[in-house]
């Protein structure tokens, strides 16, 4: 479980977010939905050690993030993966070294059992047998699941997610959220993805935090959005859909 | 006047604020590796880059400027009353301290330095770099450790390629124009030998390749925004990395000289 305790930040003066608390629990899919530029990239960013809140503690299962020494910093991001909006994989490197990179930074794994769980990952997001490509070699939605083949290769417990549906047709999006929900749920992790594509919500949300400028304007189970009652997320959802 | 982490600056305080953004830089590199035989990969890959890779234009460079040396020398010199060995110690004198180390290293900033610029600055602009820190990598360490001491192992060498190719250039030149024969160039080389003069030759390229990798890794790791950004690093990094060349060439003569 990942918590945050009234979360600010601010740049050079502009509060962006503005005391956020909430908890995302384990082996559930949380979004983080609202407009451009309220601030989920910002929170994640704080979430994942990128940015230092100005004030505020992020918790991961009672570990305070925020005030940890370098050394167990790098410990806990360990645990982490993460998928980046523009899948940040390594241009200079193959796709098997890509998602060997953590196994071989961080484990004792022999070539061989290296070999065995970078297959083992692609197999998990339905890409075998590209092992030698670069990452300039294959379409953006194939990165996409690279990406995630990526995260996942350490034993990882929480998954971010920044916007896993950009720039990708409908289609491929989706077999992105499957991919996303079912890696919930077999590693059963903490998964959290920033996102405005509603249909992803309705799909494979479980929880979902509706952040409107900088603060946390509604939280609450995906059954209940509709019922939420609060205009600026029902106002939120109709432009989604009209888009 | 600009405001950064709660603090008002103005233009004349940039430059201190670069510099310790600088050395928090580098020191920021030194943390325990992640893994050792990763790092000495990384270190190998990077001396083949920067040290094979720049090779052909060294040898280039070196051979025409100790032709070039040697001809405008023996121009200004050649008199019944000067030995014809004296051109030949003069060029030798002047590649080992200057010419090879300065004009070696100036081309290494524009080649190596805006390689390594627009390197790290596309990885930072395209959210490798944070890819790296999430997975739990010390970035500045991983991307520009490897790069210094690569340079600073083959920069070195590559200059004393080039005081050689420099001396063979002037051989070459002086028995081509029929100025002087390789025996009197090689005489006066000889005669006017110091140790010294090697070992400050030496001192300059450490020094030159400590600036030219770090000072590069530096304008591209602080890359913010696109493409158009990370070509302005780029040529940040060689301008940085010439003027600091010329300075500490300066400082370095003033000192040892």
């Amino acid at each position: 479980m990942i918590e945050l305790k009234d979360v600010r930040k601010s740049f050079d003066g502009v509060e962006v977010l503005k005391g956020i608390s909430t908890k995302f629990e384990t082996g559930k899919v949380n979004l983080v939905i609202g407009s451009s530029g309220h601030g989920k990239s910002v929170m994640m960013k704080c979430m994942v050690g990128l940015l230092n809140p100005t004030s505020g503690n992020v918790f991961y299962d009672d570990r305070d993030f925020t005030n940890l020494e370098y050394s167990e910093l790098r410990a806990v991001r360990r645990e982490i993966g993460m998928l980046f909006q523009g899948t940040a994989l390594f241009d200079s490197l193959t796709i098997e070294e890509n998602v060997e990179f953590t196994l071989k930074m961080f484990t004792k794994m022999t070539k061989a059992e290296r070999n065995d769980r970078v297959n083992f990952c692609l197999e998990q997001v339905d890409m075998p047998g590209i092992n030698d490509k670069y990452p300039a070699e294959i379409s953006g939605g194939m990165q996409k699941r690279v990406g995630i083949a990526r995260a996942i290769a350490l034993d990882i417990k929480y998954l971010f997610c920044d916007e896993p549906n950009s720039g990708l047709d409908p289609v491929t999006s989706r077999l992105i959220d499957e991919l996303l929900h079912q890696i919930t749920d077999e590693f059963n992790i903490t998964t959290i993805i920033n996102t405005h594509d509603m249909k992803t919500v309705f799909d494979i949300g479980d929880e979902v935090i509706f952040i409107y400028k900088g603060t946390n304007e509604w939280s609450g189970k995906v059954s209940d959005i509709r019922s939420s009652g609060n205009e600026m997320l029902t106002n939120f959802i109709k432009a989604s859909f009209f888009e | 006047m600009y405001f950064a982490d709660g603090i008002i600056f103005t233009a004349d305080m940039t430059f201190f604020y670069q510099f310790g953004k600088y050395l928090l830089f580098l020191k920021g590199m030194f943390s325990k590796p992640e893994k050792l035989s990763v790092y000495i990969d990384r270190t190998i890959t990077e001396m083949n880059n920067i040290g094979v890779g720049s090779l052909a234009i060294v040898v280039i460079i070196a051979i025409f400027q100790g032709a070039v040396t040697t001809l405008q020398i023996a121009y200004q010199l050649i008199s019944p009353l000067i030995a014809k060995p004296v051109i030949g110690s003069i060029v030798s004198d002047s590649s080992m301290l200057e010419l090879a180390p300065t004009i070696t290293c100036l081309v290494l900033a524009g080649k190596v330095g805006s390689h390594i610029a627009s390197e790290i600055g596309s990885m930072k602009v395209r959210e490798q770099v944070d890819a790296l820190e999430v997975m739990g990598i010390n970035s500045s360490g991983y991307l520009a450790l490897p790069k210094i001491v690569g340079g600073l192992i083959m920069i070195p060498l590559l200059v004393v390629i080039s005081i050689f190719l420099s001396n063979l250039g002037g051989v070459i030149a002086g028995e081509a124009s029929g100025i002087l024969t390789s025996e009197e160039y090689l005489q006066g080389a000889r005669e006017s030998f110091l140790p010294y003069n090697l070992f400050f030759a030496l001192v300059k390229a450490v020094t030159y390749a400590f600036i030219i990798t770090s000072v590069s890794a530096y304008q591209g790791y602080t890359t913010e925004g696109g493409a158009l950004e990370v070509g302005a690093s780029s040529t940040r990094a060689v301008v940085y990395s010439a003027v600091a060349i010329l300075f500490s060439d300066y400082l370095l003569a003033q000192l040892m000289l």
